[in-house]
C-alpha cells in the first residue's frame, strides 16, 4: 500500500523542484532584462573614462562584440544562458576573473555569515517566539515583543554601525572592518582570525533575524494554544507541560520552518548591508561594487545564485514540509 | 433541587458566563452568553441537556472542565460528589474523574497518531491493550491506532472520540453532541455503553439537540433555552403535554413527530438583544407583564422550572 | 433556588485591553504629526543644513546643536530633518505606488480568472525569489542610479506581499454567502464590487498601504546607504549614515546615532500604527 503512498510523495517533490526551476529561469530572464536596459555602458566601465577617450574604432568595435553590444538581446540572453549552464558566467570587469571564480570565493564568505546567523536567530528566534505565545501578556511576553518590535524597524545598516562604535572603536574586542587582516597572506590566517572578523556581522544579523522569527513564532503559538485540540488536550488532563511537547511544538514546528527557509532572502537582503559596513568581502559586498561600477556579468551572477539559493530554501522547506506533514506524506491534500 | 434521593455527582448552581467583546472595535461589551443556570446529575442516572443551537451548551460543557476561551468571566458553583470545585481542584479532577466527549472532530491534534491521543501519549502495555479493546468495541479496524485524524472517516473520529472517554475510570462523563456522523447502529452502541455507564452507580451529561434521542435513553432531561435552563424534568414527564412545565419545553413537545409535527416559529434570542426577564417571554402566548421581572426557580413536581406561570 | 446565592468566580477574563481604538489613534496621530513637523521642519531647515561653519566642526552634541555638528561644522539636527524629510516624500511616493500596483493585480488575479490569477501568483512568487535590496539594487542600476533610479526601484519592488493579501481578501469574499447571493439576484459585478467588497477589502489596503510606508523608508535609506542614488547635495538619511561611516573611527558617534535613532523613530510609529490598524480590522489576530 505505500509504493502508491510514497509515489504521490515523489510526485509532489518533483512538483517544487520544477516549478523552482523555472522561477529561477523567470528570475535569470528578469536581471538579465534590467540590466541590459541600464543606461550604464560596460565598454565604458570595463575601459574608464581615460581609456574611453583614448579608443580607437577597431578596438571598440572589439570590445563591443567581446561583450555581445551588436547581437540582438535574445540571441544575447542565450548565448549567456548556454554559457552559464555550462559553467561560464563570463568574467567580471571590476575583479578581471572569471564570474564564478569570484563568486564561488564570496560565497563561501558569505555563505558563513548566513548560516551562522541563520541558524542563531532561527533557533533563538523559535524560543522566545514559543515563549512569548506561551505566557502571552506577561512581563516575559511583553519584553520579548517590545525587542521585536523595536528590532524589527531598526535599520540594519544603523545597528552595525552602533556594534561597530561599541564593540570595535570604543571596546576594541572586534577589529574594524575586512574579514581578513591587511597584509596577511590568506594561508596565514588563523581560524581564531576568521571567527574574529566573523562576530560582528553575525551578531547583527542574528539580532534583526530574532524579531521577525520570535515575531511569527509568537503569533503561532498563540493560535496553537487556542486550538480546539489543545482545549481538549487540557480536558483529558494533560500538563501544561506535555501539552507543549505533545501538541503545540509539533504544530509550530511546520509553519516555523517555513518562516525559518523563507527569511533566507530577508538574511541575504540584510547581509549585503552588514558587509558593506564591515567591509566583509562576501557577496553581497560584491554584489554592491557590481552595482556601483557597473560590472554586469558579476551582477547578472549574483542575482541568479541568490535568487537560486532563496528557491533551494524554498524547495528544502517543502519537502521537509511533506516528510514531517503526515497530510502530505500520506498523500491526502496537494495533490 | 429534585425530589430524588439518589446523591448527587454533579451539581451546578448559578452559573453565568460572559464575553467581553468590542462593538465594532469601539464600544467594550459584556455579553452573558450563560446565566443563572442550574442543572444536576445525580448517582446512575443519564441527563441529557437539549437546547437550539447557541443556546450555551457547549460552554456549560467546557466550565465544568474548566476550558473556557481566555476572553470570558465565569462564575457559579460546581459541586461534584459534594465538593465545592474551584479551578485548581478542576484542573486535577478532568481528564481522571470527569471526561469530555468533545462536539467536534477537530478536538483531535492533526499532527498525532490517534492511537496515541487516546492513550495520552503513554505507551505502556496494559494501556496499549485497553486502548485497543475499546477500538474494537466500538467497531474501529485493528490499525486505526496508527492513522492520522485526516485519514478517518466522521464516523470513525467519533468512535475515537468515545472510546477515549472511557479509557479511565471516571465518574462522570460529559459528552457534548457525540452522536453525529455516526450511523443508526453506532449511534446505537454508543448510548447503551452510556446507559451500561450510568447503571454502574456513575453519571453522564449528554449534550444534544436531538429531543427523540434523548427521550429514548435518559433518565432526565434539562431544557435551555438562551443560555439558561427553562426546565428540568423526568423522560416521564414527555408523555404528556400536562405532566411538562414550562412554555418553551411544551412548545418543543408538540414540535415532536409522534406529537403532530407542530413546528414553532421564531428563534431564541441573540445575546445582544436579550429581553428583560424571562428570555422566552416574547415568544410566549401566556406572557404577562411580570414576566419582564427576574424569573426564580420552582420545583413543581418533582422537576424545576423556570416560569411565572407555570404549575 | 435563590438568584442572590453567593457564587464563587470560576475564571476571570485575563484579556483586559486597553481601548484598540485609542490605542490606535494615539499611534496613527502621533505618526502623522510627526511626518508633518520633520516635513515642515526639513523644508524650513533646507538652508541651515548646508550651512558650513568651520569655527564650530566636529563639536559634540550640545544645547545649542543637539545632534552635533559634522566635519564641515554643518548641523546635525539640522540635516537630520532635511534628510528625513526627503527619505518620507520618496517614502510616501513609492509606498503609495506600490499600494496601487498591488490593489489594481491583486483585484485581477481574484477576479479575472484562473489564467490571470496563475499568471500573477506566479509574478508574485518571481519577485519574491529574489532577495529585496538586490533587487533594488538591479532596478535602480537598470535606471542608472540616480534618484529617479531609488524612488521607482523601492516604488515598483514593494507590492507582492500586498498583492496576495488583497487577492486572499476578495477571494474569501466571493465565498461569503451575501456577496453569492447579491450575484444570484442579478445584481451587476460592478454594484457589488462596489457595495460589498471595497468596504471589506478597503480598511486591508489601507492597513498595506501603511505598513509599506516604513518598509519603504528603510529600503530608501539602506539603497542609498549602499551609494545608490540620491547625489550629496541632496543627502537623505541614508546618505548621512553613509558618510557618518568614515568618521566613526574617529570617535564621532553622534554623527550617526541620532539620524539612525530618527529614522528608527519614523519607522517604528508607523509599524506600530499599522499593526494596531490591523487589530482593529481583525480584532482576532493574535497581533496584540
Ligand atoms: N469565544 C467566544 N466568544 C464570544 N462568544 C462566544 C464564544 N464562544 C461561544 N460564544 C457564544 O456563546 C453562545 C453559546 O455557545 P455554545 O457553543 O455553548 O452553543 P451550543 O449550545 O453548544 O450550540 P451548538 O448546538 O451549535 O453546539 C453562542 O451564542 C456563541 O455565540
Ligand atoms: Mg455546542
Amino acid at each position: 500500500m505505500n509504493t502508491r503512498l510514497y509515489s504521490k510523495f515523489y510526485k509532489y517533490v518533483g512538483q517544487s523542484f520544477v516549478k523552482a526551476i523555472l522561477l529561477l529561469l523567470a528570475v535569470s530572464i528578469l536581471s538579465f532584462t534590467l540590466v541590459s536596459l541600464s543606461p550604464v555602458d560596460p565598454i565604458r566601465s570595463y575601459v574608464g573614462e581615460v581609456g574611453m577617450a583614448n579608443l580607437n574604432e577597431t578596438n571598440l568595435a572589439k570590445l563591443e562584440a567581446h561583450f555581445g553590444l551588436d547581437t540582438p538581446p535574445v540571441e544575447r540572453y542565450w548565448n549567456w544562458l548556454t554559457d552559464f549552464i555550462q559553467g561560464d558566467m563570463g568574467t567580471s570587469l571590476i575583479y578581471r576573473q572569471p564570474v564564478a571564480d569570484v563568486i564561488s570565493v564570496k560565497f563561501m564568505n558569505s555563505f558563513l555569515l548566513m548560516i551562522t546567523a541563520w541558524t542563531c536567530s532561527g533557533i533563538i528566534g523559535f524560543i522566545l517566539g514559543t515563549i512569548a505565545g506561551l505566557y502571552r501578556g506577561r512581563w516575559i511576553d511583553k519584553l520579548i515583543k517590545g525587542y521585536s518590535l523595536l528590532l524589527a524597524s531598526t535599520p540594519t545598516f544603523w545597528l552595525a554601525l552602533i556594534f561597530l562604535m561599541v564593540f570595535s572603536v570604543e571596546l576594541k574586542i572586534f577589529p574594524i572592518g575586512l574579514s581578513v587582516p591587511i597584509g596577511v597572506a590568506a594561508a596565514e590566517v588563523t581560524v581564531l582570525d576568521s571567527l574574529r572578523h566573523l562576530i560582528l556581522p553575525a551578531l547583527t544579523l542574528s539580532a534583526v533575524g530574532v524579531a521577525n522569527i520570535a515575531l511569527h513564532t509568537r503569533e503561532k503559538m498563540i493560535d496553537v494554544m487556542e486550538e480546539d485540540y489543545v482545549l481538549f488536550a487540557r480536558a483529558r488532563g494533560e500538563s501544561q507541560l506535555s501539552i507543549v511537547k505533545q501538541h503545540a511544538l509539533r504544530n509550530i514546528a511546520l509553519p516555523a520552518m517555513t518562516l525559518q527557509f523563507a527569511s533566507l532572502s530577508e538574511i541575504f537582503g540584510g547581509s549585503i548591508l552588514v558587509e558593506q559596513v564591515f567591509s566583509y568581502p562576501g557577496l553581497g559586498q560584491a554584489a554592491v561594487s557590481a552595482g556601483l561600477d557597473g560590472d554586469i556579468p558579476l551582477l547578472l551572477g549574483i542575482a541568479v545564485i541568490s535568487a537560486a539559493l532563496v528557491f533551494t530554501g524554498n524547495l528544502i522547506a517543502n519537502i521537509l514540509y511533506g516528510v514531517i506533514d503526515p497530510r502530505i506524506r500520506r498523500g491526502s491534500v496537494h495533490g | 433541587m429534585t425530589c430524588l434521593d439518589h446523591k448527587h455527582i454533579l451539581q451546578i448552581d448559578n452559573l453565568s458566563v460572559s464575553f467581553t467583546q468590542y462593538e465594532r472595535g469601539l464600544r467594550q461589551i459584556d455579553l452573558k452568553v450563560i446565566h443563572n443556570l442550574n442543572v444536576s446529575v445525580h448517582e446512575g442516572e443519564l441527563v441529557a441537556v437539549v437546547g437550539a443551537s447557541g443556546s450555551g451548551k457547549s460552554l456549560l460543557a467546557h466550565s465544568i472542565l474548566g476550558i473556557l476561551p481566555p476572553n470570558c468571566n465565569a462564575s457559579g458553583n460546581i459541586i461534584f460528589d459534594g465538593e465545592l470545585l474551584d479551578a485548581a481542584r478542576i484542573r486535577q479532577l478532568r481528564g481522571k474523574e470527569i471526561v469530555l466527549v468533545p462536539q467536534s472532530v477537530s478536538y483531535l491534534d492533526p499532527l498525532q497518531k490517534v492511537g496515541l491521543q487516546v492513550r495520552k501519549g503513554r505507551n505502556d502495555k496494559h494501556i496499549r491493550r485497553k486502548q485497543e479493546e475499546l477500538f474494537s468495541l466500538y467497531d474501529l479496524p485493528e490499525d486505526t491506532g496508527g492513522l492520522y485524524p485526516f485519514e478517518l472517516s466522521g464516523g470513525m473520529t467519533r468512535r475515537v472520540l468515545l472510546s477515549e472517554a472511557m479509557m479511565g475510570n471516571p465518574r462522570l462523563i460529559i459528552a457534548d453532541e457525540p452522536t453525529p456522523g455516526l450511523h443508526l447502529e453506532a449511534a446505537q452502541n454508543a448510548m447503551s455503553h452510556f446507559r451500561q455507564f450510568a447503571d454502574q452507580g456513575q453519571g453522564v451529561l449528554l449534550i444534544t439537540h436531538d429531543i427523540d434521542l434523548a427521550l429514548k435513553v435518559a433518565d432526565r432531561i434539562a431544557v435551555f433555552y438562551a443560555g439558561t435552563t427553562v426546565e428540568e424534568a423526568l423522560v416521564t414527564d414527555f408523555q404528556s403535554i400536562d405532566t411538562l412545565r414550562h412554555p418553551y419545553t411544551k412548545a418543543l413537545w408538540r414540535a415532536l413527530p409522534q406529537n403532530g409535527f407542530h413546528p414553532f416559529p421564531g428563534n431564541q434570542p441573540y445575546v445582544k438583544d436579550m429581553p428583560k426577564g424571562c428570555p422566552f417571554g416574547p415568544r410566549c402566548h401566556q406572557f404577562t407583564p411580570e414576566c419582564e421581572e427576574d424569573i426564580p426557580e420552582h420545583i413543581i413536581r418533582c422537576g424545576t422550572v423556570r416560569c411565572i406561570h407555570a404549575e | 433556588m435563590d438568584d442572590t446565592l453567593v457564587t464563587s468566580p470560576l475564571q476571570i477574563s485575563k484579556r483586559k485591553r486597553l481601548n484598540q481604538r485609542s490605542k490606535t489613534i494615539i499611534y496613527l496621530v502621533l505618526g502623522l504629526t510627526f511626518l508633518l513637523l520633520i516635513a515642515v521642519a526639513g523644508t524650513l531647515l533646507s538652508h541651515a543644513a548646508i550651512t558650513t561653519n568651520f569655527m564650530q566642526k566636529n563639536l559634540l552634541p550640545s544645547l545649542q546643536y543637539p545632534f552635533g555638528t559634522d566635519w564641515l561644522g554643518r548641523d546635525m539636527l539640522a540635516r537630520t530633518l532635511r534628510g528625513l524629510s526627503i527619505s518620507i516624500v520618496i517614502g510616501l511616493f513609492a509606498s503609495f505606488i506600490s499600494a496601487m500596483i498591488a490593489a489594481i493585480l491583486g483585484t485581477a488575479a481574484a477576479t479575472l480568472g484562473k489564467t490571470v490569477d496563475e499568471v500573477i501568483t506566479w509574478l508574485v512568487d518571481l519577485v519574491m525569489g529574489i532577495p529585496h535590496l538586490l533587487l533594488l539594487i538591479l532596478i535602480s542600476f537598470a535606471l542608472g542610479k540616480g534618484t529617479f533610479g531609488v524612488i521607482v526601484a523601492v516604488a515598483i519592488s514593494h507590492w507582492p506581499a500586498l498583492t496576495r493579501v488583497i487577492r486572499a481578501e476578495i477571494l474569501q469574499l466571493k465565498e461569503t454567502n451575501y456577496v453569492k447571493i447579491a450575484g444570484k439576484m442579478g445584481r451587476g459585478k460592478l454594484e457589488i464590487a462596489v457595495k460589498h467588497m471595497v468596504p471589506h477589502v478597503f480598511p486591508q489596503f489601507l492597513v498595506g498601504l501603511i505598513l509599506l510606508f516604513p518598509h519603504a523608508i528603510l529600503h530608501e535609506a539602506a539603497l542609498t546607504f549602499l551609494g545608490f542614488g540620491l547625489p550629496p547635495e541632496q543627502p537623505g538619511i541614508g546618505i548621512i549614515l553613509s558618510e557618518s561611516m568614515r568618521y566613526l573611527s574617529l570617535g564621532m558617534w553622534w554623527l550617526a546615532v541620532f539620524p539612525g535613532l530618527a529614522l528608527l523613530i519614523t519607522v517604528l510609529l508607523f509599524d506600530l500604527a499599522g499593526g494596531s490598524l490591523r487589530k482593529l480590522i481583525d480584532p482576532y489576530s493574535a497581533q496584540d
